[in-house]
This record gives C-alpha cells, structure tokens and sequence, in this order.
C-alpha cells in the first residue's frame, strides 16, 4: 500500500453498494457544488511529496525534456561517463516503450531504472515516486529524470525536480522555442545541442537564443556538443555547482 | 494528448466529490481551460467521454468555459490581449510581460442529484 498516492487500491472502482433500509428516497433536486480544484492538484501534491523526499536526501534533481531525438540519453551517457569518479547519479528513464535507453545508461555502470508510460505521453510525480524506490537516495548527488520525448505534455507535469533542463538539437530549427513556449517557459537551462553540426546547417543560433529569451527571459543557456566534446565542461560546471548548493 | 490524464482527473475528482455530497448522480461538469494553459479543450471533451464510461460521471454533460490570455507590462503598464504565452509586451515590445491570465485549469463547479 502505498501511503502517498494509496494506488493500491484501485481508483476507478464504483462503491455502490445495497441499501439497508426501504423507505422511499424523497423526490431529489440538483444541486451546484462549487469547487474551485485545479487539475493538476493530486500531481502536484505528489510533487510535493517527491520533492520532500529529494532534499532530504540533499540531492540535485534534473528533469530532462526535449522532443525525441535531440539527444538527452546521449548528453546522460557521456556525462555519466566523464564525471563518474567525481558525483554519483541515478537515472529514471522515461519512455512509452523498449528498455533501450536504460540499456545505455546501465552500460556507464549507474544505477537505472526504465519507465514504460505505454500510451502516455509524459512522466507523471507518481510514476517518478515508485520509479525512485529501486534507488538508495542518500547514496546519490543526482536524480537525472529523463522524459519521454515530447515538447508539449510534460511542460504542465512538476515531478518534484529541482529545475526542468530542455534539451534542442540545431537540427531542430531555431523558432522551437516560439512554437512550444509553455516548455521553454518551464525550463530554468536550455542545452542546445549537437553544435558540431552548424557548419552544415542554416541554422542561426542568435537568432534561437533570443526566441529562448522571448518566452523566457531568465533561461541559462549552454551551447554543446555530447559528440564532439564542446561545451561540456560548462554543463558540468552547472551540475557541480547545482550539487554544491544542495550540500550548504 | 496529455489531455488524457488531465481528463481522468476530472473524472476523478467529479466522483469524489459527488460521494463527499452524498449525491446520486453527476449531471454537469464545469471546468475552466486556459488559452495559456497549454490544454486542448477539443481533447478534453474527446477524452471525456472514454475517462467517465462505467463511471458515476458516464452521461454527465462537460462544460468548458474559454479563459483568454491576458498580460500586464511592467516597463508600459498597459495590458494586452494574448493568444500564445510570451513575456514580450505587443504594445511596446519589451521583454517584461506579466501572465495575468490565461494559465488556468480547474475544475470549478459542478450540478449533482
């Protein structure tokens, strides 16, 4: 049974049950409740609970989003790689089907754990809650949550994390941003990806910064390639700080 | 379709509420969608339907209500109509536009027996 989110017992379940007595039920009229709940309430209270759970054991929680392809497991594996004797990570991998990804990131030799959304679209806080129960949190720096591929959905669903990381490769086009503003809104760092490739694009990179800033005024921005190396070391810059302010 | 899951809320918090009230059946449901909101109100209706069969909810009707965009300007103090989420004011074209509303999504009322 799980306290939190009580999924054990099953939520759609209809309790009508026999009535014990036979009078006659007086004649009913309707009645307007008001209720004034948001949708996202129950997400959000998980969320909350997640997010407790994170900063007692003092660890950094990324949410990575990006649309598919961009190269999120690609900038995991090469991370996970290059700072393994400095921090120690655990990585939810979120995808609607296969253990591809998580077979990658096992492959670094850090602790992994898949989530299949089947036909869901996004990452919820209760998948996030039992994923990170195959983790022992006190023994992490950082929580990497990979999202499934998609710049819409998982905009409007906190995880608990301490700040979303939106993920755009060049070969995407520059007026992403424009297009999927409640993503980039929700992002607090921008990785622009796969820069090793510019020289053979029409891609105006300025031009995508200042999008960014149009939605989002106070993104952090770091251009990078995970292939070739560039700009790597600021990425990491960014963790080890993120990490160091948890430890304060 | 994130759509689904925020309909299946819907669902659930309409059937909670109504056995909190003791009540029969579910006639109507309000909820308000906003412009801002990232939330297609076509998906919502669509994904009713399916999210509240066998349901105390199956048969109830859904209403939502369209809440406009709207944005304050810190720099020109001027408030704007928007139709997509920005922090670029359209009157002066600074970088300093307040979300007003826009953003909603909740669930407000609903009609029960």
């Amino acid at each position: 049974m799980c306290i939190d989110c009580g999924c054990s017992t099953d939520p759609g379940h209809d309790h009508r049950h026999a009535h014990a007595h036979d009078h006659e039920h007086e004649e009913k009229t309707s009645r307007t409740i008001r209720i004034e709940e948001d949708l996202l309430a129950k997400n959000n209270r998980l969320a909350a609970n997640n997010r407790a759970r994170f900063a007692a054991a003092q660890l950094l929680v990324l949410n990575l989003v990006s649309s598919p392809g961009s190269g999120k497991t690609s900038i995991l594996e090469r991370t996970l790689t290059d700072l393994k004797d400095k921090l120690d990570f655990a990585v939810l991998e979120g995808d609607q089907q296969t253990s591809n990804d998580a077979d990658r990131i096992a492959a670094t030799g850090m602790p992994v754990k898949q989530i299949n959304t089947g036909t869901g679209c996004h990452l919820d806080a209760h998948m996030v809650g039992h994923g990170v129960e195959n983790f022992k949190l006190q023994g992490i720096d950082i929580l990497m949550i990979e999202n499934v591929g998609n710049l819409v959905c998982p905009a409007s669903f906190d995880l608990g994390e301490d700040h979303k990381v939106v993920v755009l490769s060049v070969t995407e086009g520059e007026d992403k941003p424009l297009k999927y503003p409640q993503m980039f809104q929700a992002a607090d760092l921008l990785l622009i990806n796969k820069i090793d490739l510019l020289p053979y694009l029409r891609f105006d990179l300025e031009q995508c910064k200042s999008f960014a800033r149009q939605v989002n005024p106070l993104v952090e921005i770091i251009e990078l390639s995970c292939h070739s190396g560039e700009g790597m070391t600021a990425w990491y810059d960014w963790l080890t700080q993120g990490v160091d302010r948890k430890r304060r | 379709m994130h759509e689904l899951s925020l309909t299946q809320s819907i669902v659930e918090l309409a059937i909670e509420y109504a056995r909190r009230e003791q009540a029969a059946a579910i006639r109507s449901i309000t909820v308000e969608i906003g412009a801002l909101s990232g939330v297609l109100a076509d998906a919502v209706e669509f994904a009713f339907d399916v999210c509240s069969k066998g349901t105390m909810a199956e048969g109830a009707s859904l209403e939502i209500v369209h809440i406009s965009g709207r944005g304050r300007c810190l720099e020109c103090h001027e408030e704007s109509e928007l139709e997509t989420l920005t922090y670029t004011c359209p009157l002066c074209g600074s970088l300093a536009l307040e979300t007003v509303q826009g953003q909603e999504m909740k669930f407000t009322e609903m009609e029960v027996d």
